[in-house]
């Protein structure tokens, strides 16, 4: 018996049970960003702070690297991946960028290009 | 008895509240969305419900992925929202409707459903933000609220026709509860939208806009879609269709459209507005 795998979609990554094991010591990190003095902790010395939620050395290396498309792939679950962006000045289109290989222009030019109801009634 | 007058559609990202607490309704990004308000608080403010079920889907506020439930009803007297790192300003307590909680807990145990039963959790954007789109002068503490969260974050997820079964039997409970009190749902979050991975910001208004159709006249259409079909035509996130899904099934009369409007973009998302009146 092995566990359901989720459909392939490209881009996708489900956040599954799997996932979510692999990935629960980096989203309790970014869990813990919920709190300012988490967000503080963290901007302090970030070295320790990923020792204390006890991240593996390849999730260490894609915060390092704000490598947010590793993160995914280390367990992240991007509803907290994301609490990071606030702490760096980034917002979810800057993410979408990064994970794109688009600036964060050429991201939101994407999003218009899909826009209905706005501006134009 | 108590009577379900109508259930409300609405987007709940953090970018709405941020907005909201910087005053830019009306700048030329904003107008068009928050627009679509004024139509649905002018029926809203004429009912004046003395209750709001509200389903959403928390983000780790209060159920993280240690104790996550797929299906949690509140049953507290008053609800707290705190600091989720985004930079919306926590809103003032909430009040709640412990005896009509109480008897939606009963009757969905007694019917074959079994959620987590929660005397005290903090509630997050997903439920302050479409409560402060109908109460923007924040004076809430006039209604009850019972909020009802549904897991969207981690697979699996309750399916579509779960959630919708969910709904009606919240519905059927409602409709059964001795009182004359006027209640709306909200079904909060959606519609189409992708934050994380190589695919992050597709959008499908045409999708979208089918489903915004099927939930006026044909609901059961929806649930034919699996979780995964979901994924794939409106994006990772677009599974919050679960909480339109169960706010849907909660009106059990006729159902009729009193007004829809799809914003799109929003942040990342296509925004759904949309009223629909349970006669």
């Amino acid at each position: 018996m092995t566990i359901k795998k989720m459909r392939d979609i490209e881009g996708t990554t489900f956040f599954d049970g799997p996932m979510s094991t692999k990935g629960y010591p980096v989203n309790k990190m970014f869990h813990s960003f919920n709190s300012k003095d988490g967000r503080d902790a963290f901007v302090a010395d970030e070295e320790a702070y990923m020792e204390k939620f006890k991240l593996n050395e390849a999730q260490k290396q894609c915060v390092r690297d704000r490598d947010v498309l590793g993160l995914i792939r280390e367990g992240g679950s991007i509803y907290y991946l994301a609490k990071i962006g606030p702490i760096l000045g980034l917002n979810v289109q800057d993410f979408g960028g990064l994970q794109t290989g688009k600036t964060t222009e050429e991201f939101q030019a994407y999003l218009d290009s899909q826009g209905i109801g706005k501006n134009n009634g | 008895m108590a009577k379900i007058v109508g259930g409300i559609g609405s987007s709940h990202i953090p970018a709405i509240g941020v907005a909201m607490d910087k005053g830019l309704e009306d700048t030329p990004y904003w107008r068009d969305f928050f627009q679509s308000y004024v139509p649905l608080r002018k029926w809203f403010n004429e009912v004046d419900p003395d209750i709001l079920v509200i389903f959403y889907n928390d983000h780790g506020l209060e159920m993280f992925l240690d104790k996550k439930p797929t299906f949690a009803v509140g049953t507290a007297a008053e609800y707290e929202n705190a600091d989720e790192g985004w930079g919306i300003n926590p809103i003032p307590p909430v009040r709640g409707e412990t005896e009509l909680s109480w008897h939606i807990v009963n009757e969905l145990v007694e019917n074959d459903f079994d959620p987590t039963v929660c005397q005290e959790i903090k509630v997050d954007h997903g439920l302050t933000v479409p409560l402060t789109l109908m109460y923007p002068a924040k004076d809430y503490s006039k209604v009850k609220v019972i909020p009802i969260c549904i897991n969207c974050e981690r697979h699996p997820m309750p399916k579509l026709s779960r959630s919708y079964a969910f709904g009606q039997q919240i519905g059927r409970a409602i409709e059964s509860f001795g009182g004359d009190q006027k209640v709306v749902v909200m079904g909060t979050g959606g519609l189409s939208h992708q934050l994380d991975g190589e695919r992050a910001g597709i959008i499908n208004t045409e999708f979208d806009l089918l489903c915004m159709e099927k939930i006026v006249s044909d609901p059961e259409y929806l649930t034919k879609y699996s979780l995964e079909d979901i994924v794939e035509l409106a994006g990772g996130q677009g599974v919050e269709l679960n909480m339109w899904m169960a706010m849907r099934g909660c009106l059990t009369g006729k159902v009729t459209e009193g007004y829809s409007n799809l914003v799109a973009p929003i942040s990342n998302t296509a925004a759904g507005i949309q009223l629909l009146i349970n006669e």
